[in-house]
Formats: C-alpha cells, sequence, structure tokens
C-alpha cells in the first residue's frame, strides 16, 4: 500500500507549525499506524533528517499515551479503537491521510505530534483519589454493592485518559474525563464519602487549566476509544 | 479483540497464537522497604524483583504495581522520609556536577558516533533476534555461549555506528530510543550470563540438558534455590546469592501428566 501523508510538525511550543507532505510505499496492510511512523522515521534518519514526534508506548491500547487526529477523526474513525489499534488495512480507501496533534490550549504541543496532557494530571491530583483511609478489604458480605453499581463504576473507569474528548470537543471541554473520574469512585462506598468536595475540586481545577465547559454536542461520547457514555457527565452535575 | 488485531476472523481461520517475550523475570534488587541500593531510592511493581520467582503469569505484574502501591510504598517511603533530614543538594555538588557529565558524556558519544550509519530501531531489532532465539523460553548451553559473544560484537558495533539525528536540546525520541536500546544490550547480556549460570529448569524456562524425562522443568533447589542479584561492573556484572529459604511449602518438580 502507497499513502500520501499530511503531517503536522512543529519545533517546539513557541513556534508557528505547519503541515509537511511525505510519500511512503510498499506498506504490508497489516502494518499497524503507529508501524507505519516508525518506518516513516526509519527513513527519514537514512536520509539524516529528524523524525517525526509522537506519543505512544504500551501499543496495547490500554495506556493512553497515544494521541493523533486522523483525518479530522481523534484516534481515527475507528470506533472504540485507540491510534495504535489502527492497521493499514483500515485506510485501505483513503490514499491520503491528514495526520495533527490533539488541538486544545490547554494541551500545548512539546514537538511535532506530541502535546502535554499534563493539566489532565493535576485535575486528577485536585481530588482524584480517596484520602481516607478504609483500612484493608472488608470481609466480602459486610458491605453489599449493586451489580449495576459496580460495573458502572468500572465503566466509568475504563478511562485511559487520552484526552480525545478534548480534541473533538468544539469547546476543548475535558468534561467526559473529569465526569468518568468523578463517577468511578462515586459508585462505591469508600468515594462516597468525599463525592461533593471531590467534584467541586476537579471541576473548579478543570476550569482553571483552560478547558471549556459541556454544551452537549456528544462528540467525545463518539470518539472515546473506551466508549465513555455522557450520561457520566449528567451524573457529575447533578453532584453539584 | 483477536479479529481487529490480525484482520483474520478466528472461527473462519485457525488462530496463530505463539509465546512473546515480556518479562525480564526480574528487577532491581530491593530490601524489605523496596528501596534500592541507592540510599532513598524506591522501585515499586513490576521494575523490582521482590515478589515473583522464575515465572510470571498475566497480570500478576498489576498485582505487583497494586500491592507495593497500596500497602508497602505509602509506609516505607513516609517512614524514610520521616526519619531522614533531607538537605537542600545545589546545582554545584560534587555529585550533581560528575551526574550531569556523564549523562552529557553519554548523549555526545549517542549523537556522534564515529561512524554514523543505523538507526535506534536497526541495533533493536537485532538484540531482540540474538534473545528471542537464544534466550528465550528454551534455551542451552551452546546457544547463550554464542548469544554472549554476539551481544558482546552487537554493542561494539552499537557505539561505532549508532545514528542519531536532530539534535539533543530538543525533545528528541530518537536519541531516547537510542539510549534505551543500549541499556536493552545491557540487560540482554546480563540475562544470558545469567541464564548460563543457572543449571536447572525453573518457572517459565527450561534449559534443554535439565528436563525431566517426561519434557516438564527439572528443578535443582540444592544448587540453586537463591535468587541471583547482579552487581553492575563496567565489564562482567558480580552475582551475589540470596538463598531462598521455604519453611512450608517445599518446591517441587511439577509434572503435569
Amino acid at each position: 500500500m502507497n499513502f500520501i501523508l499530511h503531517i503536522w510538525r512543529q519545533k517546539n511550543t513557541q513556534s508557528t507549525g505547519n503541515f509537511v507532505t511525505y510519500q511512503i510505499d510498499n506498506i504490508d496492510s497489516d502494518t499497524s499506524f503507529l508501524e507505519m511512523l516508525d518506518q516513516l522515521n526509519e527513513q527519514l534518519i537514512d536520509k539524516g533528517e529528524d523524525c517525526i514526534v509522537f506519543d505512544h508506548d504500551c501499543r496495547e491500547g490500554i495506556c493512553g499515551t497515544c494521541s493523533l487526529v486522523i483525518n479530522g477523526h481523534p484516534h481515527g474513525e475507528k470506533k472504540a479503537t485507540t491510534t495504535c489499534q489502527l492497521y493499514m488495512r483500515d485506510y485501505a480507501n483513503q490514499l491520503e491521510l491528514w495526520i495533527e496533534p490533539w488541538r486544545a490550549k490547554s494541551f500545548p504541543i512539546v514537538k511535532d505530534l506530541a502535546v502535554m496532557r499534563e493539566s489532565f494530571d493535576r485535575i486528577i491530583q485536585s481530588g482524584g483519589f480517596i484520602s481516607v483511609s478504609v483500612g484493608s478489604a472488608p470481609e466480602a458480605n459486610s458491605q453489599l454493592i449493586n451489580k449495576d453499581d459496580a460495573d458502572c463504576a468500572f465503566d466509568s473507569a475504563t478511562c485511559i485518559g487520552c484526552g480525545a474528548c478534548v480534541a473533538v470537543c468544539p469547546n476543548a471541554s475535558a468534561s467526559l474525563f473529569v465526569a468518568a473520574k468523578i463517577n468511578h469512585f462515586e459508585q462505591l462506598p469508600h468515594g462516597k464519602i468525599e463525592s461533593k468536595k471531590r467534584a467541586e475540586r476537579m471541576i473548579n481545577q478543570m476550569e482553571e487549566e483552560g478547558f471549556g465547559s459541556c454544551s452537549n454536542h456528544r462528540h467525545c461520547e463518539v470518539v472515546c476509544p473506551k466508549e465513555i457514555s455522557v450520561s457520566n457527565i449528567a451524573s457529575m452535575n447533578n453532584l453539584l | 479483540m483477536y479479529q481487529s488485531i490480525t484482520g483474520e476472523d478466528p472461527y473462519e481461520v485457525p488462530m496463530k497464537i505463539y509465546p512473546a517475550p515480556h518479562y525480564t523475570m526480574g528487577g532491581l534488587w530491593v530490601d524489605y522497604n523496596l528501596m534500592t541500593t541507592i540510599d532513598g531510592l524506591f522501585a515499586c511493581g513490576e521494575a523490582n524483583f521482590s515478589d515473583h520467582g522464575a515465572n510470571r503469569l498475566g497480570a500478576s505484574a498489576l498485582m505487583q504495581g497494586l500491592a507495593d502501591g497500596y500497602f508497602i510504598a505509602p509506609q516505607t517511603v513516609s517512614n524514610y522520609l520521616a526519619r531522614t533530614k533531607l538537605e537542600e543538594v545545589g546545582d554545584d555538588h560534587p555529585e550533581v556536577i560528575a551526574s550531569i557529565e556523564s549523562v552529557k558524556a553519554r548523549i555526545d558519544k549517542l549523537m556522534n558516533a564515529p561512524k554514523p550509519t543505523h538507526s535506534p530501531d536497526y541495533f533493536h531489532k537485532k538484540i531482540g533476534t540474538i534473545l528471542w532465539a537464544a534466550c528465550g523460553m528454551s534455551r542451552d548451553e551452546d546457544a547463550l555461549k554464542a548469544a554472549i559473544k554476539s551481544i558482546k560484537e552487537l554493542k561494539s558495533d552499537f557505539w561505532e555506528n549508532i545514528k542519531v539525528t536532530g539534535i539533543e536540546s530538543d525533545f528528541n525520541q530518537t536519541l531516547e530510543k537510542a539510549g534505551r536500546v543500549a541499556d536493552f544490550i545491557e540487560l540482554g547480556h546480563l540475562m544470558c550470563i545469567d541464564a548460563l549460570g543457572r543449571e536447572e529448569s525453573c518457572g517459565a524456562h527450561a534449559r534443554l540438558e535439565y528436563l525431566a524425562e517426561s519434557g516438564d522443568a527439572m528443578r535443582d533447589d540444592e544448587n540453586f534455590s537463591y535468587v541471583a542479584a547482579w552487581e553492575y561492573q563496567d565489564t562482567d556484572p558480580t552475582l551475589h546469592k540470596e538463598h531462598l529459604n521455604f519453611e512450608f511449602i517445599k518446591p517441587t518438580l511439577r509434572d503435569y501428566k
């Protein structure tokens, strides 16, 4: 397979970037999207050029490090999939690809396609934890948890904090991320103790970081690689 | 999940299953408080050697991360901080100056190899291929000795021919990878030395010379019931044996038949 790639190149946070066009040929259809970029980087090293910087780590779809907006879609068009789990066979009909970083003021570009997501860390630091000591694991039958609640907490906990929800949102809102993190604790007894305080702190921090507010576009739910539902945002708003 | 990764429908085409190298089955030496040999540096989770033996099944690394993070580190790290007077260290401290110099020298060596020819990925694949063939789940003396020799050659080849593009003062992932591959070469070398010394089959590893007639792993607890803690040296690493004491349940040959 042959592709024409328009890739966003930006030297650092301060500089202005632009698209640079590359041609890459003879890509096996079973090559993953990031492996395709690896191959392009190998060619750049051969030519003595600086490699394209992009975020990646586990490449198993579980760590939340990879990003990329591909032809306008965060994590590509494929549903419930992170960029690292995309394969070039998924792009058989799109021979020209536009590859961009997450674009949001609160996610400054470090270089090329890599963005700084420390704002998410600061939101977690502001309240995304349980500070009360609940001792060791209690006897399993002493505090029964409804299966629906446990499942709901688990669904929220699957958020990997990648930031696709922010990248797609016209307001660059981090509501889906924050709501998932809040609801993950909210459904369980030891998380309920700090419920309101946690929500207030995390939402304040989200606003302080410059993320916008939710105006129910619901694009976040569509692009989320872990299919976090926007109903999390409704539950979060109920806490205030 | 299988279909999304391979593009093949497992109901139609047989599934392709093969072992993948993922764990080093070891990690940094730590004491009971999870502190490394460097005072004040704690290693938690998969990065240390402490909980697992010669085998790590899927997700057991998560267990170690959770156990260390939830039960041990909060007590031991706070205990350390409470008992230690942490004096401010300025940029002019001799240790700081020495560290900066050694890091700069290493970066300089990676950026300016005598004959820059091959990318970090090239060397990564080379070390991977050597280890996959000689230091995988099954290994034997001849292959390990040959691997140690090839890794030594690869190491000098690496420092002679590594090619890193871009500049060192930028965010440079090629440089980052080159540094990691240099470490992998060191670690791969150590793994082969360790595997060569352990003349028994244990945990996930089968030394082909030491298999029971049934093909099961043949342990030798009389001679090898110890943790091999290797101390880094510029030349060959030094072995410190920490003997294991099994009071209640004795390890035995596992027979799957």
